[in-house]
């Protein structure tokens, strides 16, 4: 672990933590702890191991920390402001707040799995590694997490904050 | 689930294309004749993209002086547990690093900051080079799949990426300044189908072209510079193509190379 490979896996890891939590200023304190655990434990890394699959899985453990300990504000399924900023990098914005909020709307342990499958295009071998779990719980989850977004955003359940644009 | 046993896990496994030939031709079948699962396969697979497209442009973004400075090893990971390191306990290296790399991010939030104000402005296309290094960032790191078709194909991926542009496109050689063809792909543009072609010379390191015709109403330009993050990107406006070159190499090196691929497609006209 050097300072190169750090640099090469941030802009994955902030990436993934703005699309997990939304914030940016909470997923920057998130990659900031996991860079902090991860000097604290490199060690334990082992040369020539996969340093992202090991900082992923940093992350998720310090999350279901902060879970644990409900330092995070929880949100109630119908109550998503939808204020979280947007970079659209497309014209039809309306189409990717749904998105954002729809995420929102996952739960946490399927909001993760879709992100690393369908975000970060880990393998499912490396995503049960990273969290700690069988395969068999990435494929439900990812299923069950899938198929939720698709309902949501079919349903355009998440109308809070819809609006017009050009 | 059918007489093909297909499960759920096979067709999210190809959703992620994580099949076989074999099996991937197999499930083509099942959805032939199975639309309600051929539509939530399109829809997962719409989901991947519209997540990319959402939060890719976050690769780009300059860093925080705070991660900044944990690119190198603090001085006492264990006890500094502020959010804000305070200035006194850093390291002359995190200094000096913090520096160094604090410059870099100025420069492209600098360039960053137009693009990124305003909900009308944000529904613009994206330039042609935060295009080039997103892709760039994306696809360059990727030890498994860097492209969608390798070089030893060269001449299938060429009339591929001709057809998909509607115009003739094909890599430059680059040989003789050390970098070799990888591979190439297809990539969705602002309104369309643009191509990426991926080189890497004896060290690893790899640099992308990118290449598109979505250039039709831009005026041609002469070879522009910037900066995106750690990528740097030549680009530049030729008829109905724009092309951007990317890579973490010098400056000066990298203009060496774009020169070559520019000359390059100047004799082929």
């Amino acid at each position: 672990m050097d300072s190169r490979a750090i640099i090469a896996e941030l802009p994955r890891l902030r990436r993934y933590a703005r699309a997990m939590l939304g914030d940016r200023a909470a997923a920057d304190d998130l990659v900031q702890d996991t860079l902090e655990r991860a000097w604290s434990r490199f060690a334990q890394w082992r040369a020539g191991s996969d340093l992202r699959a090991w900082l992923f899985g940093i992350m998720h453990n310090l999350r279901v920390d902060q879970l644990r300990r409900g330092s995070l504000p929880t949100h109630a399924l119908d109550d998503e402001a939808g204020e979280v900023p947007t970079r659209a990098t497309q014209s039809d914005r309306l189409e990717v707040m749904d998105l954002e909020s729809a995420l929102r709307q996952l739960p946490d342990e399927q909001r993760e799995v879709l992100l690393l499958v369908g975000l970060e295009e880990m393998s499912y071998a490396e995503i049960a590694a990273a969290l700690g779990i069988p395969i068999g719980t990435v494929m439900s989850r990812l299923s069950r997490g899938r198929e939720r977004l698709r309902q949501i955003m079919d349903g355009r359940q998440s109308g809070a904050n819809l609006r017009v644009v050009r | 689930m059918s007489p093909l046993n297909i499960t759920e896990d096979d067709l999210h496994a190809y959703v992620d294309g994580a099949l076989a030939p074999a099996r991937r031709a197999e499930i083509e079948a099942y959805l032939v004749l199975h639309p309600e699962d051929a539509e939530r396969v399109r829809a997962y697979r719409a989901q991947n993209e519209a997540l990319k497209a959402l939060f890719n442009p976050v690769l780009v973004e300059p860093l925080p002086d705070r991660l900044h400075a944990l690119t190198v090893q603090p001085a006492n990971p264990t006890v500094n547990r502020k959010k804000w390191p305070n200035l006194k306990s850093w390291s002359w290296q995190q200094m000096a690093a913090g520096v160094l790399v604090a410059t870099l991010g100025g420069v492209a939030g600098w360039l960053g900051h137009g693009q990124f104000q305003g909900a009308e402005r944000m529904a613009q296309a994206v330039p042609l080079f935060r295009q080039a290094a997103v892709a760039h960032v994306v696809y360059s790191p990727d030890a498994r799949r860097p492209v969608e078709v390798t070089a030893d194909q060269e001449e299938a991926l060429v009339k591929w990426l001709s057809k998909r542009l509607g115009t003739p496109v094909s890599p430059p050689k680059l040989g003789a300044l050390g970098y070799e063809l990888v591979g190439g792909r297809l990539l969705p543009g602002n309104a369309g189908p643009v191509a990426q072609f991926m080189y890497q010379d004896a060290t690893g390191l790899r640099l992308t072209l990118y290449v598109t015709t979505e250039n039709a109403d831009r005026p041609e330009t002469g070879f522009r510079f910037a900066r995106e993050g750690e990528v740097n990107v030549f680009y530049w406006v030729d008829g109905q193509f724009g092309y951007a070159l990317s890579a973490s190499s010098a400056k000066g090196e990298l203009a060496k190379v774009a020169t070559a691929v520019y000359d390059q497609l100047e004799a082929k006209k």
